[in-house]
């Protein structure tokens, strides 16, 4: 159903950051050129509407972060700066919902989802780049296809798939599908793949390098930038994940929560029309801390996301 | 035209035919033990999952017992004559009309404007990718406060402006605007994979085109859309798929507790097939309606792709 040309996937582009070779060449750079506005006003026009645009998407964070210093009584009142500061709000939080242990659930599973998708991404994503065999364009076509496989089709068959293997009420379910690669990662490794000198792989199979040899002593150690795009993406998509927690941890108990069901769960417990008091200053307080390394991630890492975003794009 | 196309096409028959005989079988077998981890997961949890779930949507599936009965289209009959069924599926479709073209029109008026700026271009770009960033309950738990009809940042906003805000939250008109405006916060995503388009546009065709004397609007309708048509292309696509399959704004604003303050307009075609599913338990009627929803995205993908054949330009097209 996607329209994938295997053939012209092979030399698709790399995102800048995870191109090997680092000079982009001449052609490159005289296409980067952007063709500015001519005039002085027409300048400071567009710098003024692009802070406006920004103030508008940071307004709501920076409301957030308000919000979670304002005593119970001020956090409809707006401010950007809070009348009362509140700073006990984030002392009192840790009695009020159990968030250590959301926060400790969510980063575990985070990275263990992360850590097994790009290892195995990576073996398959060599199986793609380095050998040949007979259906390699078509089951790669097929990789590809699998990528926009809407998720409500599997959702149901693959809880059912967890439960006859006893895994139900464990975390399994929650990463257990990383270990067999995802194709967006699969994609985007065997690019990368695709740029490392060959040399270096028959240099080592002269020397008596095995096939997993060439893949753990030279593929993996020189792929180490684009190894961490797919983790840190990973990362991102499990932190995120609300649905997967939904169905696999909802009926357990409230300490076993990951964050995104932890804060669904603060939401229902504060609110009035719930028998709640309303102290939505605690959902703040919660919402902002699960979202925070969220922003340091992309602190450490927003070239690799902004480009892997742009690569996306590019593969269709 | 149908020349060349016939050139290339014994060309890499023969490539192919030299191919074969190329193949090491220690090296084949390799290859394929390699890709082994994704093949196995391809085929249990989704070849064999959407098999599964075909003949569970054809079953009366008790999860006590374990075991699918065979019970003809009866879910599909069912699923057919369920009111609240056609109810989500309207409010999904009705979503998904209003989001992909407001997301596709804001994404790249951001990227135009970005694609503009010679200084500060990697800070704004970094301003706007923030939402993008936030997880979607954050921006639920936000959204839910700010849209507040009575004492919400956005309404009092309008309310500055002599405007008098609608009950976001509960008033069914509003419901769908409401989720729509928070996945606009989010368009980034989209943005820069227009601003990678905008910027893989070759200069000189604008310059070409100035020298011939084109203005802006001439410019951009006949330089710009056709040179990133493939990316629009793309775009709408993805997010017709993502909007039909909306989820975690709808579960958080309207449905954390099973009941909505207008159930009626917040009940979309993910939320009603997760309750059926994971709160009834109703495998068997959920899955008949994953297929539909399968069926319906297959069908509105390969319309997308019929449309989008005759306008795309692929840039490989060229070599």
């Amino acid at each position: 159903m996607a329209t994938t040309d295997t053939n012209q996937a092979g030399g698709g582009p790399l995102p800048a950051s995870v191109t090997p070779t680092t000079d982009p060449g001449p052609a490159a750079a005289s296409r980067r050129k952007v063709h500015p506005p001519r005039s002085m006003a027409a300048r400071i026009g567009l710098g003024g509407v692009l802070t406006i645009i920004s103030a508008a998407f940071l307004y709501p964070l920076a409301w957030l972060v308000a919000a979670s210093l304002k005593p119970r009584g001020e956090v409809f009142d707006n401010a950007l700066i809070p009348r009362t500061f509140s700073p006990q709000n984030y002392v009192e939080v840790w009695n009020q919902l159990p968030l250590v242990n959301w926060v400790i659930n969510s980063f575990l599973i985070a990275v263990i989802a992360a850590t097994l998708v790009t290892f195995s991404s990576a073996m398959v994503a060599f199986g793609f780049a380095y050998f040949r065999f007979p259906g390699r364009n078509f089951l790669f076509g097929l990789v590809l296809a699998t990528m926009m496989l809407p998720g409500a089709v599997t959702m149901v068959p693959q809880y059912l798939i967890w439960k006859n293997l006893g895994v139900l009420g464990t975390w399994i379910p929650l990463f257990g599908m990383n270990l067999f690669g995802s194709a967006f990662y699969i994609f985007l490794q065997r690019q990368f793949f695709l740029g490392l000198p060959k040399e270096l792989f028959e240099a080592a199979r002269i020397d008596g390098a095995s096939y997993f040899g060439l893949f753990r002593r030279i593929a993996m150690p020189l792929s180490i930038p684009s190894l961490v795009v797919i983790f840190i993406f990973e990362f991102q998509a499990s932190w995120n994940n609300l649905q997967s927690a939904l169905i696999y941890l909802n009926a357990g108990s409230v300490e076993g929560f990951t964050a995104p069901l932890g804060i669904a769960y603060a939401m229902t417990k504060y609110s009035p029309t719930n028998g709640g008091q309303g102290d939505y200053q605690y959902v703040m307080v919660a919402t902002l801390l699960i979202t925070l390394p969220m922003l340091l991630l992309f602190a450490f890492g927003q070239r690799h996301f902004i480009d892997g975003v742009a690569t996306e794009g590019r593969k269709g | 035209m149908e020349e060349k196309a016939s050139v290339k096409v014994t060309s890499s028959k023969e490539v192919r035919r030299r191919e074969r005989h190329r193949y090491n079988r220690r090296e084949a077998l390799a290859g394929y033990l390699f890709i082994s981890p994704w093949i196995i997961g391809f085929l249990v949890f989704m070849l064999g999952a959407m098999a599964y779930s075909l003949v569970i949507s054809f079953s009366r599936y008790s999860l006590a017992t374990n075991v699918a009965k065979p019970a003809g289209t009866a879910n599909y009959q069912l699923l057919f004559q369920d009111p609240k069924v056609a109810a989500s599926l309207a409010n999904t479709l009705f979503y998904a009309v209003m989001a992909v073209p407001l997301e596709i029109c804001v994404a790249l008026s951001l990227a135009l404007l970005l694609n503009r700026v010679v200084h500060g271009a990697g800070f704004f770009r970094t301003v706007y990718y923030l939402p993008k960033m936030t997880p979607s309950v954050a921006t639920a738990a936000v959204f839910l406060l700010l849209l507040n009809g009575n004492t919400g940042a956005i309404n009092q906003a309008l309310a500055f402006f002599g405007i008098s805000g609608p009950q976001w939250l509960i008033d069914p008109a509003w419901v769908k605007p409401s989720i729509v405006l928070m996945t606009l916060w989010g368009v980034s995503g989209t943005m820069v994979i227009f601003l990678a388009a905008l910027k893989s546009v070759p200069r000189e065709l604008y310059e070409v085109a100035s020298l011939d004397g084109a203005g802006p609007v001439r410019k951009f309708f006949s330089i710009t859309v056709p040179m990133i048509s493939g990316a629009i292309f793309f775009n709408v696509i993805v997010l017709t798929i993502a909007a039909l399959q909306v989820f975690d704004q709808a579960y958080l604003l309207f449905w954390r507790d099973q009941t909505s303050a207008s159930p009626e307009a917040s009940l979309f075609y993910g939320i009603y097939l997760f309750q059926q599913a994971f709160r009834e338990f109703n495998f068997g009627f959920a899955s008949a309606m994953a297929w539909v929803l399968f069926v319906l995205i297959l069908l509105i993908s390969l319309v997308q792709v019929r449309i989008g054949n005759r306008f795309v330009y692929y840039e490989s097209e060229k070599r």
